[in-house]
């Protein structure tokens, strides 16, 4: 018994011990994360501030317009979310059901004081309203209204994928030039693929190289594999720009060489092509750096060994070094696959209009637009796609195959 | 050239940094079907000869011949050699047949001739039941016995072996020494072994090339090199040797007197000595014999016994002759005790014969 406990003791006590990274793990990244979700399918705001409002706006409508206690609530309770300076809010999100009416209810809420004593006298609302804007009288803008009200929403997802609901709360696809997430994710995609098969390409020979130098060459190429990783994001990326700029040194070089006319220098940043160079080099040392680890392990004398047993030199690395070497592949691929979906900083300083990827969308919403909810939901999407991504290889090569160093 | 001749070195010379020479003119004959044994310690060549032979390396000058056929420009999986290698090598992604089967895929050869071969091979090794296990579920003397099945499953004639009983401990060492003979007299392949475990060489060898430094010392069958050694380095490096130095006093007819330190010994004169020379002698203990009635040998002295250590089936005796120190001699354990006690004055001596007079060698101490 007292040993049990003992050990019980000493248990708790090594927990208590990782307590203070749980508490952060949980605080910095779970909580955030939770919140940031949570906001994706719920939006209170326009629900907490029109409640009687949208109580009214619930059931059918005679002659497209809602009940008359619907005028009468909202009349009552724009004043009072303005007291309580929720109107800026809700009018955003109103706003994005149906655009132009933000300035219709903040008008309406900064105006109706004007109306109360004629209300008082028994005009109805009803008829006051669409005096100070006529947009009342619209069924649409109601429908803004009743669509924003609602507290738990699937709208950011369907808009996230380009899709939305009509009047009707049927599913439909957003008219042609609002369709843009869904070419973007695509394109994330593509770009993080060609990154990852890039970094591949120059990594794995590099790893090689380096796994199977001497030892002082070996450390002076990891160094020079390591050196831009310490140095900084920025840095590293305007260096880019110093370089594949119209008047930078490859187009200068190109152009003194003979190969670029003078007058047709190459564009070679801001578009495309700077995102993948700057994001290749950027995310190499995260698969030289497991490749490397991967293939130092790998016996050199089974190459010698494929050799003597009579295997050519391309059958000897495709059947014995290449399987031995794909934890490797597998570790380093990921990581510049998930690192590249998400990323960020580098599209935006050279990717131009055309290099922009759905991480820079979401820093719009975030820091641009304020529309949270709805770059909550483009995280989701991603989040989902590289869940989804991540269990097709773990089928594919296995998950325990993964070796990060 | 002989039929019977596998493989020449001629003059074969290897250097890695162009400055100094790993192995020095080599000149070598493998006899087909016969066990060489390069023999050495490290950093004598004789891995270098081993992977000059594979392909692993090229020779710096010289030739080697595979056939009668130079096999310098030959890369290594051109050459048909089965290589053992010292950590065994298996692929430990593939399993036990994978590994086997692996020589016969890359020559293109069917599944149904592949299984046979492999089963064939497993069963040579007896490890009849091992097709599915992964190189890393089978125990050291498992892994050795997989190398060797699969180092055989395309029967190649010539099949080098790198120290693959290395890494095993002594009783597996000797089960695999019995059993890579055995396969080798069944299978009549030609055999080129390399150790620093002179009781191994013993064991499996027909011959074994004594390498040091580059170069070979010796080359004869085991009985030979431990009996005749020609050089200080074999008689040091094979078995256990007394090593006395001294000088020639007088040549006569195969044998000479030797001068150490003021007393003379007579030896069997090995290497080309001229009087006046120095020369170091190999006596084995076992050959010296102490106590018993005097003048029994042509060289007979008193000593000091110095040190008993009871082995069991004989006593080994360290003993001082006068200025020589740390002589040792073996006695049978016949009588029980052997007679003699520590401090004791006994009477020692050795057959001329047994006292072979080489060449001059560095003054270390004889236990190696």
């Amino acid at each position: 018994m007292k040993l049990a406990s003992d050990r019980t003791a000493r248990k708790l006590r090594a927990g208590g011990l990782a307590l203070p990274l749980v508490a952060f793990v949980f605080l910095s990244f779970l909580a955030p994360l939770g919140n940031l979700l949570t906001r994706s399918v719920h939006e209170p705001v326009v629900a907490d501030a029109l409640p009687e409002t949208l109580r009214a706006l619930e059931g059918k409508w005679s002659g497209g317009l809602p009940p008359e206690a619907a005028f009468d609530a909202i009349a009552r309770e724009l004043p009072a979310a303005r007291e309580t300076r929720q109107i800026g809010p809700t009018a955003t999100r109103v706003n994005r059901r149906e655009s132009g009416m933000r300035s219709v209810i903040v008008k309406t809420a900064r105006r109706i004081a004007r109306f109360e004593s004629r209300a008082e006298a028994g005009e109805p609302w009803r008829r006051l309203l669409p005096e100070i804007d006529e947009a009342w009288e619209r069924p649409e803008s109601w429908q803004a209204i009743r669509a924003a009200g609602e507290r738990f929403t699937d709208r950011h997802y369907l808009n996230a994928v380009d899709l939305d609901r009509d009047a009707s709360g049927d599913v439909v696809r957003q008219p042609a030039e609002r369709r843009i997430y869904v070419s973007l994710f695509l394109r994330t995609l593509a770009v993080s693929l060609g990154v990852t098969v890039l970094c591949l390409l120059i990594g794995y020979p590099l790893a090689h190289l380096i796994a199977n130098a001497s030892a002082s060459t070996s450390r002076m190429l990891l160094l020079l594999v390591l050196v831009p990783f310490w140095t900084s994001l920025l840095v590293r990326t305007t260096a880019w720009i110093v370089l594949l700029q119209q008047q930078g040194a490859v187009n200068d070089l190109l152009v003194w060489i003979g190969l670029v006319a003078d007058d047709a220098r190459l564009s070679m940043i801001y578009n495309m092509t700077g995102t993948f160079v700057a994001m290749t080099h950027v995310l190499l040392p995260f698969m030289v750096l497991p490749l490397y680890s991967v293939m130092r392990s790998i016996p050199k004398v089974h190459m010698d060994a494929a050799a003597s047993l009579g295997a050519k030199p391309t059958q000897a690395f495709l059947r014995v070094y290449w399987p031995q070497s794909l934890p490797g592949v597998a570790a380093g691929s990921l990581l510049v696959f998930i690192l590249s979906i998400g990323y960020y900083i580098t599209p935006a300083l050279v990717g131009g209009q055309s290099g922009q990827l759905i991480s820079n969308m979401i820093a719009h919403h975030m820091q641009t637009s304020l529309n949270w909810g709805l770059a909550a939901a483009l995280g989701g999407v991603l989040l989902l796609a590289v869940l989804a991504l991540y269990l097709i290889y773990d089928r594919l090569v296995g998950i325990d195959k993964l070796r990060l160093g | 050239m002989p039929a019977d001749v596998h493989v020449v070195y001629e003059d074969v010379r290897k250097s890695y940094d162009g400055s100094t020479w790993v192995v020095h003119g080599l000149d070598l004959e493998v006899r087909r079907g016969e066990f060489l044994t390069l023999l050495g310690p490290s950093g004598s060549g004789k891995t270098t000869c081993l992977m000059m032979l594979a392909g692993f390396e090229a020779a710096t000058e010289g030739t080697i011949r595979i056939d009668g056929e130079s096999v310098q420009d030959l890369p290594p999986d051109k050459r048909g050699i089965g290589v053992v290698f010292q950590n065994y090598a298996l692929f430990p992604h593939m399993s036990v047949a994978g590994n086997l089967a692996f020589p016969l895929e890359v020559r293109g050869m069917g599944p149904a001739e592949r299984a046979e071969r492999v089963e064939r091979a497993l069963r040579l090794v007896r490890l009849e039941g091992m097709e599915a296990r992964r190189p890393g579920q089978l125990s050291g003397g498992q892994q050795q016995r997989v190398a060797i099945a699969r180092a055989l499953v395309f029967e190649p004639e010539l099949v080098l072996m790198d120290e693959p009983l290395g890494a095993l401990d002594r009783r597996l060492r000797e089960e695999m020494q019995y059993e890579i003979r055995r396969i080798q007299r069944e299978l009549g392949v030609t055999v080129v072994y390399v150790t620093h475990d002179q009781q191994e060489a013993m064991v499996l060898s027909d011959r074994v090339a004594v390498f040091n430094e580059g170069r070979i010392e010796q080359i004869d069958p085991p009985e030979v090199l431990y009996e005749e050694p020609e050089r200080a380095f074999v008689a040091r490096f094979i078995g256990e040797n007394n090593l006395v130095h001294g000088t020639v006093l007088a040549l006569h007819d195969g044998f000479c007197d030797v001068d150490v330190g003021g007393v003379a010994v007579r030896a069997a004169c090995i290497a080309p000595l001229k009087v006046g020379e120095p020369t170091t002698m190999a006596i084995r203990p076992e050959r010296v014999g102490v106590g018993g009635p005097p003048d029994r040998f042509a060289n007979e002295f008193e000593a000091t016994v110095d040190d008993i250590t009871f082995l069991g089936d004989h006593l080994r005796v360290s003993l001082s002759i006068g200025e020589i120190k740390d002589f040792v001699a073996k006695i049978p354990n016949v009588t029980g005790q052997g007679g003699v006690l520590e401090g004791d004055r006994v009477r020692l001596g050795w057959a001329a014969l047994n006292c072979r007079a080489l060449e001059a060698a560095p003054q270390v101490p004889t236990s190696q």
